[in-house]
């Protein structure tokens, strides 16, 4: 971290002193890089990361098991559900509820298998589905009922909290035998959980950046009269990215559940919603609308997901960790928002 | 009103691209147009002017297809059509650029210029071929621009509103609806948007109606002047046969006019 702040200033500077010829090639243009990619900033402060603790906690932190656990176990939820948040952050919306739905399709799907006897198979595509129809109910509040999403997406939460809560009467479950098999390609192998992130957000790498569904949801998001007078249908935009976060939140609910091998109430809720959006504007993604990146989401996650297994590798106990979270997530913002104005101030 | 509506072409209206028929719109009790109608010869330039509040916009949003009048009928290339949407309206040949220019700041020049009319290869956009025509399309209308890449944000309002004239244009549109495209413009860029219409109407493929204010700037770029007036069209001539003063005269009448009813009535 400390390593950024203290270069930054020097980016800043060098529209203000003339001819820098002191500054070598390959640092002005590393810091040329830096001021252009979107999604620079953020990789340098993961990499720091990433060296502080391998270096500061070599044998521990480089563990396979530990990598394990920071990229699959603890960032990968964040990465899925960010990829989610990214889409409707940008078309100008967010989700508050998807922790919610990752909470309640691990018991919908329970409850198919174990008191409707569904199939293992279609029991975990209706939940997924489930996830669908949260999307879409969202989808419905929002743009055709005209409410803001932040408070449909409070209320649909707390609608889901209030559902899992009565049916399972606040008690856990166990995974149903017969879908233990399916669960490990889903989340309960080591890696599986990393692999699916990784996946995904290559897919919707592409989906943001090279078709037409990214091009209208920042069409959407920057100017919605606009895209509308074009003849986007923006609301079919916000819907589409609704049902796209929640679909997630529901897999990665499902994940979670695999890999803990036990439903949980208490799983999901605000907080991996929390961490998701905190990636995702760390990445890059502007909470105003118009401008994000996928990929800038999911090393947003590694920074996340760094410090969080970090600081626990490092034994600082689970209280002040908060602090330190949030004292990071504001340094990196600083130097996000530092680097942005460059940016702009490059491009005239 | 003092000004008789004149003919510009055959009775039958043989030679018009697009015909508005008594079209009426109403905003629940306000009446915003009143039994407009409004013919626009194939490859000519015509000028709406008007007051700020007369119905201009409105009457563009209603031959855009963006909003539906409460009577009245449209007849394009003597078809009745009933427009659906602005998608729709474009689908049929009629492009607008609006006053906002409907822009996207977040996106590129290119990416602009397509918007909504992608090309693709395998569903993934084709940003070489879209970056490659839209550089042609723009050089073709003499529009300069530092780089089709740049982010339309960056740009100045004249070369903003020269990329929605170029989008409305390369779209093969038969009419293009131009509202405001002079507004809050510099000299210099006002100039280069004329003479970017003027070009448009030489090619002749393209058949203009421009929203304007600026009675000296119409005359020198429109070959017909309607006037709108509290949502009516008082006002149909050649721009040879009418002049500054002309249009000044009524407008200034009608404002007298309007001063006197207001003085009775209060």
């Amino acid at each position: 971290m400390s390593e950024i702040t203290e270069r930054s200033p020097q980016a800043v500077s060098p529209a203000g002193e003339p001819p820098a010829k002191r500054v070598p090639g390959p640092l002005r243009s590393a810091l040329n890089l830096l001021a252009r990619q979107r999604e620079a900033t953020v990789f340098v402060v993961a990499v720091v990361l990433l060296l502080y603790f391998g270096i500061k906690y070599n044998s521990t932190f480089v563990s396979q098991t530990n990598l394990a656990n920071l990229l699959s176990e603890t960032g990968s939820p964040i990465m899925i559900i960010a990829i989610g948040e990214v889409f409707l952050l940008i078309c100008g919306e967010i989700d508050l509820s998807v922790g919610f739905v990752y909470t309640f399709a691990p018991f919908l799907m329970h409850y198919l298998i174990d008191f409707y006897h569904v199939p293992v198979v279609p029991a975990i595509i209706i939940s997924l589905l489930f996830g669908l129809l949260v999307g879409a109910a969202n989808g419905f509040l929002t743009v055709t009922m005209g409410l803001p999403s932040f408070i449909t997406t409070l209320g649909t939460g707390f609608i889901l909290l209030g559902l899992t809560l009565t049916t399972s009467h606040a008690y856990p479950a166990t995974i149903p035998t017969s879908a233990v098999g399916i669960g490990r390609w889903i989340g309960a192998a080591p890696w599986s959980q990393f692999i699916w992130a990784v996946a995904l957000t290559a897919i919707f790498y592409v989906v943001l950046t090279r078709t037409k569904w990214g091009l209208y949801t920042i069409a959407t998001g920057g100017n919605q009269l606009g895209a509308r007078e074009s003849g986007i249908k923006t609301g079919r935009i916000k819907y589409g990215n609704f049902m796209l976060c929640a679909t997630l939140g529901a897999l990665v609910g499902l994940q979670n559940a695999f890999y803990t091998n036990t439903i949980d109430p208490s799983a999901g809720g605000f907080q991996p919603m929390f961490y998701a959006v905190t990636a995702a504007v760390i990445g890059g993604t502007a909470m105003l609308g118009g401008q994000g990146t996928i990929l800038g989401a999911f090393l947003g996650s590694i920074v996340l997901a760094t410090l969080l297994n970090g600081l626990n590798v490092a034994g600082i106990s689970a209280n002040p960790l908060d602090i330190i979270l949030g004292a990071a997530i504001l340094l990196a913002m600083i130097v996000n928002v530092r680097l942005a104005r460059l940016r702009a101030a490059g491009r005239n | 009103m003092t000004a008789e509506p004149t003919p510009t072409v055959a009775a039958d209206g043989s030679g018009d691209v697009l015909r508005v028929e008594h079209i009426s719109k109403r905003f629940g009790a306000v009446r915003a147009l009143n039994d407009v109608n409004l013919h626009l010869v194939q490859g000519e330039v015509l000028g709406l002017l008007g007051d700020n509040g007369a119905g201009k916009s409105t009457l563009i949003k209603i031959m855009c297809g963006f909003q539906i009048p409460t009577a009245g009928r449209i007849v394009l290339e003597g078809q009745e059509i009933t427009l659906k949407s602005v998608d729709h309206a474009r689908s049929l040949g009629i492009d607008t650029v609006f006053q906002d220019l409907a822009l996207i700041n977040e996106l590129t020049v290119y990416h602009n210029m397509f918007l909504n009319r992608e090309r693709t290869r395998f569903s993934l956009l084709n940003n070489r071929s879209m970056r490659r025509t839209a550089k042609e399309q723009l050089e073709r209308i003499g529009v300069d621009l530092p780089s089709v890449d740049a982010e339309v944000a960056k740009l100045s309002g004249g070369q903003r509103q020269a990329i929605a004239v170029a989008r409305a244009v390369t779209s093969n549109a038969k009419v293009l609806l131009l509202d405001e495209p002079l507004a809050a413009m510099g000299a210099k860029e006002g100039a280069m948007i004329l003479e970017l219409v003027k070009d448009l109407k030489r090619q002749g493929q393209v058949s203009i109606i421009m929203i304007m204010h600026n009675y000296g700037q119409a005359l020198e770029v429109c070959d017909r002047i309607n006037l709108l007036q509290h949502g009516e069209i008082t006002f149909d001539k050649l721009a040879k046969d009418t002049s500054v003063q002309e249009l000044n005269d009524i407008v200034i009448e009608e404002y007298r006019r309007a001063l006197a009813e207001r003085e009775k009535s209060a």
